[in-house]
Parts: structure tokens; sequence; C-alpha cells
């Protein structure tokens, strides 16, 4: 399996992009279906994600909630071009509880072999905004490293 | 190395959304006190005691420029950062590695259309 990139792109963007051994359509499912979401997106061992909402059309909202014991933090956005099974454009923000500014996110998913490649492309609104998320998006990498830590002491 | 206390003041200095902001903004360059707290809608006050748990934690230095006292990065500062940015990798990573596991376990293709 290929290793993940994410890379700073301009003043404004992150790319990141990871191969999949699965079709095109798994992949595309898999950042759709509520039920399939809940089951990935979690990012480090110990966090849930309880409510998982995507109105998976063109307009439709979704709304993601994690939590890992008290602490909780949810992702609120709407989705503006689904191209099955191939392309979504959508707009999220986090709630750290203050809103972020919007995160702009274009998702394609590319027959590559066998399997998928996957490229994510996020456009923030400016440099001050993408330095400040990709500082405050590791909110719950750091309590891993919490976890970590505790295990040290 | 760190030590595991410097790590930890580190990480607690780090806890903070507004400490983390400063952090990225100094990132792109010193700033004195009054450029870092426009931005913040904070006093001057409230941006120096953050200031405070930044350099204590070794994350935030001052330099001397007659009356001003701008501020940049520490060189462990830019390690934190960077540590954050990998810390964001891994929890993309580990994401990623659950989803190859959701995809394996998803229905298959009839064995005639898999490509």
């Amino acid at each position: 399996m290929s290793k993940m990139t994410l890379q700073t792109e301009g003043d404004t963007h992150i790319v990141i992009t990871r191969r999949f051994a699965a079709s095109p359509e798994a992949v595309y499912r898999a950042h759709t279906d509520p039920k399939l979401l809940q089951k990935w997106l979690l990012g480090p061992e110990g966090w849930t994600m309880p409510v998982c909402i995507n109105d998976a059309k063109p307009g439709g909202k979704f709304r993601y909630e994690w939590a890992n014991g008290k602490r909780s933090f949810h992702v609120t956005g709407e989705l503006l071009e689904l191209e099955p099974y191939s392309r979504i454009v959508h707009v999220e923000r986090m709630h750290l509880p203050d809103p972020t500014p919007d995160n702009h996110v274009e998702t394609r998913f590319d027959a590559d072999g066998t399997g998928t490649l996957m490229a994510m492309r996020m456009t923030l609104p400016d440099a001050h905004t993408r330095a400040s998320m990709l500082a405050t998006g590791m909110e719950r990498g750091m309590e891993a490293s919490y976890v970590r830590l505790e295990g040290i002491i | 190395m760190h030590s595991v206390s410097n790590l930890d003041a580190a990480f607690s200095a780090l806890a903070d959304p507004t400490r983390r902001a400063i952090l990225a903004r100094l990132a792109r360059g010193e700033a004195t006190v009054m450029e870092l707290a426009a931005p913040f809608e904070m006093t001057q006050p409230a941006i120096s005691q953050h200031l405070k748990v930044l350099e204590d934690a070794g994350l935030v230095v001052r330099r001397v420029d007659g009356t001003k006292r701008p501020r940049r990065l520490a060189k462990g500062g830019v390690e934190a950062m960077d540590q954050w940015l990998a810390m964001l990798r891994k929890a993309l990573e580990k994401s990623y590695d659950r989803l190859d596991e959701v995809l394996a376990s998803m229905d298959k293709p009839k064995r005639g259309e898999e490509r």
C-alpha cells in the first residue's frame, strides 16, 4: 500500500493523496455513507463518532461529531458537487467551539490499476488560516500524545 | 532529545488555540506584541501572558530592537510545530488505515467484474 502524502501548495492549499486497494465506487461510498464513515474517520485511538449525518446530494449538509471521554468537537459542512464515483466538492468548518473559517475541499477518486488514487485538495481563505488549521487540526493528535506521555511518565 | 518535562511543557503550551495561532503567526516571521494582539481581539497584556507561557516552554524567543521586543519562533518552536504537523499526518494515516479495512470488508464486486 502506497503511503499517504500531505503537502502544502502555494499559500492556501493543502493536498493529501492516498492509494486504496478497492474500486473508485467503493472508496467513494466509504466517503459518503454515514455507516461506513463512522467506521474509519476517527483519527487516533480512543475517538468515536457518535453522530454522523451526511445528506449526500448537491446542497446537502453533513455533521460529524467526535468524542473521547469528556472531550468532543464537531465539523459541519455542505456538499456542493457530487459526481459518483469520481469527485466530491464540499465546504467544511470545525467547531472548537467557535467555527474555523471555511475549508473548501475537492476530493477526486481516480482508477489506478486495480485500485483507486484519492486526491483531496483543500483551499483555505488565506495563509494565516492555513497555518492555524495545520496547528489547530491536531487537537485529536494531541490527545494521543498525552496518552503516550502518560505511558512514559 | 527533549526531556519529558520539556515535552510536557511544550504540549501544555500548545494546548491553547490562541497560543497555537500565535505560533502559526510567528512561523511566518517575527512580530511585536502589538502586531500579535491585533488579529486576536485581545489586549496586549493577555497576549503577553500567552507569550510568557510560550517563552517558558522554550517555543518562542525575544530579541531587543531599540524599545521593541519582537518575538520569533525558537528552534524548539519550529520543531514543536513540525511535531504537530506529524501528528495530523498520523491521525489521517490512522483513519486511512482503518478505511483499508472497511474497504476490504465491503461487498466485493462479482468475480467477472473485478478489474
